[in-house]
């Protein structure tokens, strides 16, 4: 990271020049290419090597900042000419970046790092920004809230009790086993942040949701299994519970709402309420495509960087102006009304249940964007916990392998030379000068565990249920 | 007046009415015959609107009421609502795109401004051309292996015996297994900075392809083995040589049967381009479906419902047209019949 030095230097003049650069750009008009014109000696960003890109996503509501990018124009300023293709699936959508069909994607935070490490299909994927905080939930179908709704504690208004935590469905999952049923549940990738939200929160609760064993090619998840999970994909996650196929899954927007609005189940815990504020969707391109085209993926990252600050502004104004651009059949193409409900800070449990959650998407508040090493960490220690990983790692492995999918490097190009150009504000990121890639020790886990990226495998020994050092399946 | 005549009137004079769609499509309005070749295809139409509409009203999905005709005729009107606001987006976005450029060649004369294409999504009638464009490529491309492959099998009982086992073996194979393998070779071998044409299109015009290839091969050799015995002693007098035999003789006479089977194809062809655009999410007509369903938004059956009619009515159209066609072809217009 040699080029990172002069650019370093050059931010602390920034900060003083701010209110002239705004100046000038003010005067230029917010051109695409201000930056070309009040270019500095240490850092100039040219125009894109490649011009037209295709861009995949999967119909979920955490696509907004591709969508705003391309509806709001930025990533026409940058020079850049969109097309935004929805893909069928996670494992479509990751070959499509890995075989250049297409440039880049709306990516689960754990493809880019299972893709590295080779678990599954084996690619060098980086991501240059982090999509989204929250964002899921987990929703179980009428007859098995049914069963659940008498284990849980009623507020004074008769209201169930938040956070709903698996200790409830126990007795049900207890119930299915001794009938000699199976009791399985949905959700959409075996690398996705879902999995693990979901396995977290049943393991929580004192379910068992089974391990992996690459290396004896069990890659199901399903070995000492209390509830079995597969894979389904999201939009198709209502009809598969609606068919009795699964009792319950774990997705992204819109497709818990959907099941309100449909009547087909009921949304019991939001990822949020499971760990508050967690890292959600990346942006994943090839690390080939980086080197070959790096202001085009420069230009890629301010275009988003502006689209999630748009997102975020004034604290969500823009959001129904959102929901409105997402409705439209070639984006997510679920009804207003169904996306509205999660966007606009409200979160619908129970039929009528209407609770706000103001931060149930957040994407760009709290540095959502930056993509800290910490966060990759967190999904590793995950992989490990279910064996996905089968071997221990050391820390310092777990610091090498974040460091190289995710790249704060780029980020920060793309932000200060935003900042250049005033478009974005020095403040709203983190401090780069002193920023290490790791969050503070993370606490609001339902769980009450405190999480420090820095110390995976601490972490990994703190679970009841799960590997820990030392265990191999 | 009577029924006929308010019939036969209206078909001179409405543009729009179903009558003169019938007779565009080539059924003969003949007053004595309208009874039967116009007003009952009427009743029947209409008989089957009021059970559909009727049976709607009670079927109730989780996604709201199964669409009646009046809501999928709405929505047809919304589809071409869609796609000239989508038209008017693209016209601002090569304005954009024309100013864009033009302000990057004053900063940077070396610039060689390129115009590249909307990059907006494809509307419900860019569907439509996309699939049809699709289907005929894929059913020329056949039709120019089969014919010659089917005349030489015709003609040659030895090379009829080897190729006749690979024929069988492969004829009843569904075009969709073949899918994910020409997905991959297209994958492996079309490779090209700049292609002509996208690998998508490649994978579904090639898929179509190979559902037309078997019953054009077996209809073209079954017509010129079957050739009449006269023919083949009038040939033989007049000592024609191979390719004029070919020429005057076996190609006139097997028409009916290529013709058949070109009809056959298409017919299937056009079900099975479908059915893999949704497998393989390749723009057309089966992508919007698939798409439509995905998104499960309160129109989509509706809009769903328009694809499936406007997927029939057009593979009703592809099924005249090659008929239109026979006739033209066929020296003995009484066997060229629907």
């Amino acid at each position: 990271m040699k080029w990172l030095k002069p650019f370093k230097k050059a931010s602390v003049q920034q900060v003083a020049r701010l209110s002239k650069v705004a100046a000038i750009s003010a005067v230029m008009g917010v051109s695409a290419f201000t930056g070309q014109a009040s270019a500095k000696a240490d850092f100039e960003l040219g125009y894109p090597e490649k011009e037209e890109l295709t861009i995949g996503f999967i119909k979920l509501t955490d696509m907004a900042p591709i969508a705003i990018a391309y509806e709001k124009g930025f990533f026409e300023d940058e020079g850049l000419y969109v097309t935004i293709e929805a893909q069928a699936n996670w494992k479509v959508l990751l070959d499509g970046v890995i075989d250049g069909r297409l440039d880049g994607a709306h990516m689960l935070a754990g493809q880019p790092l299972a893709a590295t490490m080779g678990f599954g299909t084996k690619a060098n994927i980086i991501t240059p920004f982090s999509m989204d905080l929250n964002g899921n939930g987990i929703t179980v179908s009428n007859e098995i809230w049914a069963q659940m709704k008498p284990n849980i504690p009623k507020m004074a208004d008769g209201r169930p009790q938040h956070p709903i935590k698996a200790d409830a469905l126990k007795p049900v999952v207890e119930k299915f086993q001794s009938e000699g049923k199976p009791f399985n549940m949905g959700m959409v990738f075996p690398v996705s942040t879902h999995n693990y939200e979901l396995r977290y929160w049943l393991a929580a609760g004192g379910i068992h949701p089974g391990f992996y064993a690459p290396h004896k090619g069990d890659t199901s998840g399903q070995i000492d299994a209390d509830a079995l999970l597969s894979v389904t994909p999201p939009p198709q996650m209502p009809s598969t519970m609606e068919a009795g196929t699964i009792y319950g899954y774990c997705v992204g927007e819109p497709w818990n709402q959907q099941a309100v609005f449909k009547n087909i189940g009921v949304p019991v815990v939001t990822d949020y309420e499971i760990w508050k504020n967690n890292p959600e969707k990346v942006f994943g391109i090839t690390e080939e495509f980086y080197n070959k085209y790096p202001n085009t993926t420069i230009r890629l990252t301010r275009a988003l960087i502006r689209a999630a600050q748009w997102l975020d502004a004034n604290d969500n104004a823009n959001r129904p102006e959102a929901v409105k651009i997402l409705s439209q059949s070639n984006y997510v193409g679920a009804d207003y009304e169904v996306i509205a409900n999660s966007m606009t800070g409200t979160f619908e449990y129970e039929k009528g249940d209407k609770r706000p959650v103001e931060d149930f998407n957040v994407f760009f508040r709290y540095n959502a964007t930056y993509p800290y090493y910490s966060d990759a960490i967190w999904y590793l220690t995950q992989m490990r916990r279910w064996g996905q990983i089968s071997e221990d790692k050391s820390d310092e492995w777990y610091k090498e392998l974040a460091a190289k999918v995710y790249r704060p490097d780029i980020y920060e190009k793309a932000a200060l030379s935003l900042v250049d150009e005033a478009l974005v504000k020095l403040q709203d990121f983190p401090d780069f000068e002193s920023e290490d890639g790791f969050r503070d020790p993370q606490t609001h886990f339902i769980d009450n565990l405190v999480y420090n990226g820095k110390k995976p495998n601490d972490y990994i020994n703190q679970f009841n249920i799960g590997l820990k050092q030392g265990d191999r399946i | 007046m009577t029924d006929a005549s308010v019939v036969s009137q209206s078909v001179n004079e409405g543009k729009s009415s179903p009558l003169s769609f019938l007779a565009g499509l080539g059924i003969a309005v003949n007053p004595g015959k309208v009874f039967s070749t116009v007003l009952m295809p009427i009743i029947g139409i209409v008989v089957f609107l009021l059970i559909w509409s009727g049976a709607a009203r009670n079927i109730d999905t989780s996604l709201g009421k199964f669409p009646g005709p009046v809501v999928v005729w709405e929505q047809f009107g919304s589809l071409y609502q869609e796609h000239v606001t989508e038209r008017e987006k693209a016209e601002a976005f090569y304005q954009r795109q024309e100013k864009r450029n033009a302000a990057r060649v004053a900063k940077d004369p070396d610039y060689v401004p390129k115009i590249r294409a909307y990059t907006g999504k494809e509307t419900f009638l860019d569907q439509i051309a996309t699939s049809l464009v699709t289907v005929m490529s894929g059913f020329l491309l056949a039709a120019l292996v089969a014919i010659p492959l089917g005349i030489a099998i015709g003609l040659n009982k030895t090379l009829n015996a080897a190729v006749n086992p690979i024929i069988q073996i492969f004829k009843p194979v569904s075009p969709l297994a073949w899918l994910p393998l020409v997905t991959m070779v297209v994958s492996a071998l079309y490779i090209s900075p700049d292609p002509l044409v996208a690998k998508s299109f490649l994978n579904s015009m090639i898929t179509v392809m190979l559902c037309c290839l078997w019953p054009m091969v077996i209809n073209t050799s079954v017509g010129v083995s079957s050739l009449d015995r006269d023919l083949i002693n009038v040939s033989r007098v007049l000592r024609l040589p191979a390719l004029k035999h070919v020429q005057k003789i076996v190609l006139p006479a097997s028409v009916p049967m290529i013709f058949t089977g070109m009809r056959l194809s298409l017919g299937v062809a056009w079900m099975v381009l479908i059915a893999a655009e949704m497998l393989a999410q390749n723009p057309g007509l089966g992508k919007f479906v698939w798409d439509e369903f995905q998104n499960g938004s309160s129109n989509s059956l509706a809009r769903i419902m328009v694809a499936v009619i406007v997927i029939g009515v057009i593979g009703f159209g592809l099924d005249r047209a090659m008929l239109a066609i026979q006739r033209f072809a066929s020296w003995d217009k009484s066997k060229a019949t629907h």
